[in-house]
């Protein structure tokens, strides 16, 4: 037999058909447990909590136990408040270091700076909370939606350098060198040509960081600590919808375990759409290359 | 015929050739030595690029043709640990004098790889160098794209798809914005990185045939692999080794007879 024959020899062929099989269907497995328990937890809550959803859920304030009734509103005005709190001081700071660390790599303070963002990224939530606690509870002796927005900017930071770093990387070096070589300054380039190719993945960044800052309940219990009335005032307690879970989910009434179970699915169901309109609106007039 | 260009002993540092025998010098450059983290890519190279003139730059791999070419516009200034001595002057001037926005808007260059800005469209991508240096006027850029999509050969076929996304162009296509968009920001200079060692054969002869049309306006300096295009399309022949000129003269006398053993060498394929 010719060796060029047992390339094509029928023994050989079956055999590579079943590993193929074999491997394909690890694949399959693998990202089917990656996707189950996210399509579980999601059909789960709603099961447990789409009972105590009604119109109310959203528009009214909690009620003491033992009044049918109310809702939490405060709460999701609140997530909502500290979020964009946390995101007005985060992202962009977040944004403009992964800038400094990606484009101007090679200096010792960019190498610190990058490997202090990767420190700050697995420091446990709790701690950043006690950290805001120290820094902006105790001076102004009270809790407030200040120090919340503020844990969760600090949260926020170390994901979007990351990402932002990740993604600047990814603009080949070409084009960087396309538009200086047209006489375009080196921030303009950053700005409108490299910051801009990248976008679409560093915007997926941000969301990747409110969606975790979203669900964050440790660094608030001491920070914005939580709220049964209606406030919207910085300088004061703030619910969230987290920490009102939190509160529901240990007590020992039924109906607030009901409660913290729509809690949990109107959090998910806000990240979920935050996700999708971003997306759409992002869907890039001309998709860029990254 | 005797036609050297340029006898490169008489050029020091004292009689840098403003006027050399065939025209003005738009670039010339003396003792010019870069080094990377010390180890030199060119050493000593002297040379003279004449107006108006399209001058190529032929050599085997790695022998510094690129790290010339990119010193004429401070492109070396992204690379760290790399090192720029010996004298360059454009236009007459020291490039010293340049800051590197000025120069860049002198010395024009096109890539190896068409690299259109892919979030930018057809029209952004001609007019960028001139909107992001603070020219906004619309009815100013629309006319410069016409113009320099005209000059580079384009504007047939992408008149009705200024809106679109650069990357819906081909490669030859892409390679010709690019062109264009070196154009639109009125450089003296243009240095072409291998412009056309991506793209097909009908391309190539596209872009050959609107460098043809450029030197009317323009100092061309063009880098290529390939020996041909060289022949093809320019006056002046520079031939590069190991880092060092070799021998720089009129197309016709460096494929026909060069005076140098190496050049020969080169250019029948002996080596290289």
């Amino acid at each position: 037999m010719r060796k060029e024959d047992l390339l094509f020899d029928k023994k050989n062929l079956r055999k590579r058909k079943i590993i193929n099989t074999i491997m394909l269907s690890l694949c399959i497995i693998a990202a089917a447990m990656a996707v189950v328990p996210l399509i579980y937890i999601f059909f789960y809550t709603a099961g447990a909590g789409l009972t105590s959803l009604n119109f109310d859920f959203f528009t009214a304030l909690p009620k003491p136990f033992g009044e049918d009734g109310g809702g939490m509103v405060n709460a999701i005005v609140g997530t909502v408040i500290l979020i964009g709190l946390g995101g007005l001081f985060g992202i962009p700071i977040g944004i403009l270091t992964g800038i400094y660390v990606s484009e101007y790599s090679g200096s010792l303070m960019s190498n610190v700076v990058k490997f202090i963002t990767d420190v700050l990224s697995g420091i446990p939530s709790i701690v950043i909370g006690i950290f805001a606690y120290g820094l902006i509870v105790l001076p102004m002796q009270r809790f407030s939606a200040l120090a919340g927005g503020f844990a969760l900017g600090i949260l926020m930071i170390p994901t979007v350098t990351r990402i932002t770093e990740e993604m600047l990387k990814l603009v080949p070096q070409t084009l960087r060198e396309a538009s200086l070589a047209l006489g375009i300054s080196r921030w303009k380039t950053t700005l409108r040509i490299t910051l801009r190719t990248a976008s679409s993945g560093i915007i997926t960044g941000v969301l990747l960081a409110i969606a975790r800052a979203a669900g964050e309940t440790a660094p608030l219990l001491f920070t914005s600590f939580g709220n049964s009335f209606w406030s919207t005032s910085l300088d004061q307690p703030m619910a969230s919808i987290p920490v009102q879970i939190f509160n529901y989910a240990i007590s020992p009434y039924d109906e607030w375990h009901r409660k913290a179970w729509a809690g949990a699915f109107v959090l998910i169901s806000i990240v979920f759409i935050v996700n999708l309109i971003v997306r759409v609106v992002t869907r890039n007039k001309y998709s860029g290359s990254v | 015929m005797q036609e050297v260009l340029i006898n490169t002993d008489i050029l020091t540092e004292e009689n840098i050739p403003e006027k050399t025998k065939k025209g003005i010098a738009a670039l010339s450059t003396v003792g010019l030595t870069v080094t990377f983290d010390s180890r030199p890519a060119i050493s000593d190279v002297n040379i003279s690029f004449l107006k108006n003139k399209v001058t190529s730059i032929i050599g085997p791999s790695g022998c510094g043709k690129s790290t010339l070419l990119r010193s004429f516009n401070y492109m070396h200034d992204l690379i760290p640990k790399s090192e720029v001595t010996g004298k360059i002057i454009v236009l007459g001037k020291n490039i010293n004098e340049y800051d590197s926005v000025g120069l860049r808007k002198k010395v024009g260059m096109v890539f190896q790889k068409p690299n259109p800005f892919p979030t930018l469209s057809v029209f952004e991508n001609v007019v960028a160098g001139l909107k992001y240096t603070g020219n906004n006027k619309k009815s100013e850029l629309e006319e410069i794209c016409e113009n320099v999509l005209k000059l580079s050969g384009l504007w047939d076929e992408v008149k009705d798809r200024l809106k679109v996304s650069a990357l819906a162009l081909s490669g030859g296509q892409q390679q010709r914005l690019c062109i264009a968009r070196t154009l639109a920001v009125s450089p003296d200079i243009i240095l072409m990185d291998e412009p056309t060692s991506a793209l097909d054969p009908i391309s190539t002869s596209k872009i050959e045939e609107s460098i043809f049309h450029l030197k009317q306006n323009y100092t061309l300096i063009i880098v290529t692999h390939n020996m041909q295009q060289a022949a093809r399309v320019s006056d002046y022949t520079a031939y590069m080794y190991l880092g060092k000129l070799i021998e720089l003269a009129s197309t016709r006398k460096i494929f026909t007879s060069p005076s140098e053993k190496l050049t020969e060498e080169y250019i029948t394929g002996k080596f290289g």
